[in-house]
């Protein structure tokens, strides 16, 4: 097996305020060239939680500041965010997030 | 202008949504469900929540119905080992809760060969699950109007269906533009040529070929009324239907003799005018085609 090969998988989590009451998960995006798939669901604890798997590897930086930025706009607690990445640029996985943030707003 | 919603750019989702009755789509194995490809990660490719398919129930015009939709956009539609089981399962569960219809909305380059031979043992079960639930008397309906066309085994899929519905820009074959040209070489067929790839796999060739039952404008709310029109006609497979289609196929072979591109075929087939074609928009081809050819 070739090593480089691997997906690489980020994990951040931030401290939320905005609770949001129960929702039933919500998917946006495609897991496609250059774009990604976001799933939203109801976490446990007061935390917003992102999981990240990309296949383009050695952008944890940009990550952690793109879900960071995320999180400052919609400072959520109690939910899981779930990406499937296929080399989305930052601006479309920041479109991606607020698109699945409007659907649990909706 | 025409500002109906085009079928070709919806993802599979948008498509579910817009075509069956509001609201009514209640999906089996979700993306929170987590039934992923087992084989996608070890190639460093990162994988769907759902496998690149929804399955589940809905109603289309108040009848209950069981609906696939593949996603064109993630790796190409292809059947994997997941995606596959998830179609099987559905059609499975159609013999037991007998819907009005099972409907497909197909999209897809045929089995991911990533995963090799548990994609192409997936497909060759779809298409046993199909039968039995075409067998039992139950429509499976197959819309075929994604970018990506129907191809590979899941080309051989739709055609194992009791009616097929596509749009003019839809494509249906065996092997792709890409495959053939990279077989039998440039000069037997380029598929760079965008008018000789929508001539030869296109949906009104497959219209007017008898391939497809009916041909729609690239529209979500066309691809709903005929997807109504299909509901109810059942084809059960007999001897006979099998020998009426080999007949159908000996024809079509010794009117293609000699013909180099569908045109001549069309011309064949008697159909006048064959070079407008490519010109003519969904609603005329559909005028084309001699009433025999429309039994279906």
């Amino acid at each position: 097996m070739n090593m480089s090969a691997e997906l690489e998988s980020l994990t951040f989590e931030f401290p939320g305020t905005q609770v949001v009451a129960g929702f039933a998960p919500v998917l946006v995006g495609v897991v496609g060239s250059g774009n990604l798939e976001v799933l939203l669901e109801a976490g446990a604890g007061a935390s917003c939680r992102f999981d990240v798997q990309t296949s383009a590897r050695g952008f944890g930086t940009i990550w952690a500041a793109v879900c960071r930025d995320f999180h400052l706009r919609h400072p959520l607690a109690g939910v899981r965010v779930s990406i499937h990445d296929m080399g989305a640029t930052p601006a479309v996985v920041s479109l991606r997030l607020a698109q699945a943030a409007a659907e649990i707003a909706a | 202008m025409n500002n109906a919603l085009s079928f070709a750019e919806c993802s599979a989702r948008e498509r579910i949504a817009a075509l069956f009755d509001a609201g009514s789509f209640h999906e089996w194995l979700p993306p929170s469900a987590r039934v992923m490809s087992p084989h996608l990660a070890q190639l460093g490719v990162p994988s769907a929540f759902d496998d690149g398919v929804a399955v589940g129930r809905a109603r289309l015009g108040g009848q209950p119905v069981f609906v696939a939709a593949q996603e064109g956009e993630f790796m190409g539609g292809g059947v994997g080992e997941v995606h596959g089981a998830k179609l099987v399962g559905l059609f499975q569960r159609a013999l037991r809760d007998r819907p009005s219809a099972v409907v497909l909305l197909a999209e897809s380059g045929g089995v991911r060969l990533h995963e090799a031979n548990a994609g192409l043992i997936a497909v060759s079960e779809v298409m046993r699950a199909l039968l039995d639930v075409r067998n039992a008397g139950i429509p499976v309906i197959v819309l075929i109007g994604g970018r990506n066309g129907c191809f590979g085994g899941m080309g051989i899929v739709a055609r194992c269906a009791d009616h097929l519905v596509i749009s003019d820009t839809g494509r249906l074959a065996m092997s792709g533009p890409e495959v053939i040209e990279a077989s039998h070489g440039v000069e037997e067929f380029d598929a760079r040529d965008r008018a000789l790839v929508w001539r030869t796999t296109g949906g009104k060739h497959r219209y007017l070929l008898g391939d497809a039952d009916q041909i729609v404008a690239d529209e979500v709310p066309a691809f709903r009324e005929a997807a109504l029109r299909a509901l109810g006609a059942s084809r059960p497979l007999t001897l006979a239907d099998l020998q009426a289609e080999h007949r159908l196929l000996a024809q079509r072979l010794a009117a293609g003799a000699g013909a180099d591109d569908a045109v001549e075929l069309w011309q064949q087939l008697g159909i006048t005018n064959a070079q407008q074609v490519p010109d003519l928009n969904a609603a005329q081809v559909h005028e084309l085609r001699q009433p025999a050819a429309a039994t279906s």
